[in-house]
Order: C-alpha cells, then structure tokens, then sequence
C-alpha cells in the first residue's frame, strides 16, 4: 500500500469535507474493500477518513420506510428481524454475501460502492477502461465468463458484484447521501451507471458524496420476496447470476411483481419487460417463459458467458414458482 | 493494552505478527479470500488482513494465542487435536478462531449449518471433515455449549 493520510471524525458534514478537500481522498468503513483495492495497486487514495464513528448505524422501521444507516454490518441487517420478517429478499441476499467475517464487518454503504470483481479491472498491469480510461477492454475478446450479457459495452462488460444492491433495486430503495452541496437521495437503480462510453464513471455520486443510508418502502411485495443466487460452488462467492423477486398473487394472477438481477449487468438489472410479461397473467410455466424470453432479448453475450443466456431464465423459473407456491 | 505507534498503512494482520510478535494469526493470502488471519475483535470474527491497525485503536482484539486459560486449551482447541483437524496446520489458527465464533453465533446446529458458517476459512489440505467434527465437538463442550451470544 501506498502511504496515506488518516483521518477519524464522529461528524459526517466533516468527513465529507475532508474528503472533498482532497482529490485522492477516500471514505473507509469495514475495510474489507478498499484495503483490497488499496493493496493491488487498484486504488491508492491519499487520505482515508473512517467513518465508523459516525452515528450511522440504525436499522428501523418507521411509517412504512425502513431505514438502514450506512455503516450498519451486513450481518446485523441480515439478522434483524423486521428485515427477515418484512423484507426476507434483504436478509437472503445478505446471508449469500461473502463470508461471515466480511458480513460483520463490511457496512452497507461500502457493499453498494464495491467495484466489479473483472479480473482485468483487478489487475493493475492489465489494460482496462474502467480503471484507466482509453487502455482499452481484454475482457471483450478474452476470459469474459463472469462478464455481462445486458447492459455493456464495446469499452465495458464487467459486472457489479453486491448481492443487497440486486435485493435493493429489486424493493425500489433510495439512497441517502450527504455531498458537498449539502443532503439528496435518488433511487438505487440511479446509483450505479451503465459504462457506455465513459466505464471509468462507476456512480452518480459526485467527489466527497457520502451515502449516509438507504431507505426501502414497506409492502405486501417486499414481504413477499426472495433472493437467489447461482456460483460455482456453495458458499463464500459471487453470483454468477441471481435473481431478486418480489411477488404478490390474486388467486393465481399476478398482480403485482418485481424482479432485479445480479451477475449478468453491469449494475443491478431491472427488466420492465419481463415484469410487464407476469402482471395482470396467471402465473403459469408459459408466462414465466415469457418473462424470461422478454429479459434476455436484447443480449449480448460472448465467448465464454453464452450459458447466462439460459442459466438467468431457469433462476427466474425457479425462483417464481418457489414465490408462487408451485414448489 | 499494547500501546502502538503504526503507518496508517499498517494492517491489524501485520502490525499483530511485526509489531507485537503475536504470530498465531496467519498471512495466507492478505486479501480476505482464505480466513487464515481470522482474529476476534470485541468478540466479532474478523479478517485482521483486510483492516487497519488504526482503526481498531481501543479494541478488544482475542488472537488465538489469547484462547488458551493458563496451560489449559480451549474446548475448541482440544477438539481439533482430539479430531486431527489439520494436516499442514497453516490455516488452524484462523479456524479455530472463527470457530469459536460461529459457536457463539449459535450457527452449529448441523454440520451443513456448521459447513455454510465457517466457509470463510480455506484449507488447502482439504480437512474439512474432520475440521466439521471439530466444530461440532467444540459446540458441545466449549463455555456456554455453542447456546449463542447469550451463552458467553
């Protein structure tokens, strides 16, 4: 690592002004992380301001929004029991995260600013537009298995790694922040940004723009709710796809449903056209179908991530007819 | 209390093993993937490699050298042996310590319970058999019977 400057303050308006006094500035909270990316050579901020004195660790439910404090543990989130109780996708996508060392320690806000874990993004000696802007994409033409199949680009397909970020698109959530110009909150699926021709821009949030929480809407869908994930082996990966879903039935007619997806984008993947296919239908294997047919349309995929094409569609499948009470 | 003047670069992992000769706690892969640097902090598992020494200043920090009561091992540390969870031993500390863990988080009512909440920790001799007997055994015998954090 290289050297830096540390900083600790119990005052959110004042880590953000340290950090947006300093280009190469940086918020830490679990750590888990940016050291990471500070030891590969990804990141070398020269101020680190730790945030975890900050009075941001709550989890409550209050008129109908539960509010999540941006330093609270993915493990205490996970384990709480209004978040298992009305918000199980939250708490399932959580458990499928990491390991039980990194979920004690790893906030939420840290886990929605996690980079991609593209290999060629990870690897500092590798070309790669995201990280260094122009040098160009290996992933496009080389080892592309993890990459993404909607949403990419001819300057980027990697995908964003957080499980809760896929849960919380799926929900509607918002993401509260406090900048330099003061407090604002704009929705999830706004937070991460397709790479286009600018990779290198990775989130809305402007320079010293601190996610101070996220709130999600309380719903007879949010109560509802699952999180799948599909990896390579049972425990401790990342998603090589996963589906976030949201679902409440008349009889066997949807009549409302949510879906995000993970693994497969280059942010959490929300698909309009697929809901539309479901709502108002009767959940039946040929509208599920449907919905699956109507997500992966538009896909673009590679050499070696052809099998999300399919493999999203039979985690849709299955992870419906779970919520709908078929298995 | 250790009272230590460190870079901020200086990870909790290394100031641990260069600075206080406390090399229970192991350098495996220093990226958070292999669990063998597991050490507890206020009683909570942590990866020591993937967190600043500074920002732990005023924490309680248990290594596994801290386990042992006199010459007496702790029950999860008995277990091991009495099981042969190890072959190189490399990983065995940070094992142990997320064991004595995941026995406080009450997550060891099955071994597939067992297997879900210590997968953080790699072996590469591939122990895992008898690492899940271990733990299974230390639930049992360990203070508090592996009853959750109520049973510390």
């Amino acid at each position: 690592m290289k050297l830096f400057d540390y900083a600790r303050t119990a005052r959110a308006s004042e880590a953000v002004e340290l950090v947006a006094a300093r280009p190469g500035g940086a918020f830490i909270a679990g750590g888990t992380e940016l050291t990471n990316l500070m030891k590969d050579g990804v990141l070398a901020p020269d101020l680190v301001v730790d945030v975890n004195s900050l009075p941001l660790d709550h989890i409550t439910l209050r008129n109908g929004r539960l509010s999540i404090g941006a330093t609270a543990r993915m493990r205490d989130v996970a384990e709480h029991p209004v978040v298992r109780e009305h918000f199980p996708v939250v708490s399932e996508a959580l458990l499928a995260s990491a390991s039980p060392q990194v979920r004690g320690r790893a906030s939420v806000g840290g886990n929605l600013m996690q980079r991609t874990r593209c290999w060629y993004y990870r690897d500092p000696g590798s070309p790669c537009n995201r990280r260094e802007p122009g040098s160009g994409c290996p992933a496009l033409k080389g080892q592309n298995r993890w990459h993404a199949i909607l949403g990419g680009s001819d300057h980027c397909i990697a995908v964003h790694p957080s499980d809760l970020a896929v849960a919380l698109a799926a929900l509607d959530a918002v993401v509260l922040t406090l900048g330099p110009d003061g407090r604002r909150s704009l929705p999830l699926r706004d937070l991460h940004l397709l790479p286009g021709g600018t990779p290198h821009r990775e989130t809305g949030l402007r320079h010293g723009e601190m996610i101070t929480g996220v709130e999600i809407p309380q719903s007879p869908l949010a109560r509802h709710s699952r999180y799948l994930k599909v990896r390579d082996r049972a425990s401790f990966e990342f998603a090589v796809v996963s589906v976030a879903a949201a679902l409440t039935l008349k009889g066997r007619v949807v009549s409302d449903v949510r879906l995000a997806f993970g693994g497969i984008a280059p942010k959490p993947w929300r698909s309009p056209k697929a809901e539309q296919a479901l709502r108002n239908r009767p959940l039946t294997e040929v509208t599920i179908a449907m919905a699956g047919r109507a997500l992966v349309k538009d896909a673009t995929p590679r050499e070696h991530n052809a099998f999300k094409v399919d493999l999203v569609q039979r985690a849709l499948a299955d992870i419906l007819e779970t919520l709908g009470g078929k298995r | 209390m250790h009272r230590l003047t460190v870079e901020a670069r200086v990870t909790l992992l290394d100031a641990l093993r260069d600075r206080l000769a406390l090399t229970g706690a192991k350098k495996g892969c220093d990226r958070g993937e292999c669990g063998a640097c597991t050490v507890l902090v206020d009683g909570r598992r942590v990866k020591s490699c993937m967190t600043l020494a500074v920002m732990e200043d005023g924490r309680r920090i248990t290594t596994v050298e801290g386990l042992t009561r006199g010459d007496r091992l702790h029950a999860v540390q008995e277990a091991f042996i009495r099981r042969d969870a190890f072959q190189c031993g490399f990983c065995t500390s940070g094992q142990i310590m997320s064991a004595v863990a995941c026995i406080d988080e009450g997550r060891t009512g099955s071994d597939d319970e067992i297997r879900e909440w210590i997968s953080g920790n790699l072996c590469r001799c591939g122990c895992y058999p008898n690492i899940v007997d271990a733990v299974r055994d230390g639930a049992r015998n360990a203070p508090g019977g592996g009853a959750g954090e109520a049973g510390r």
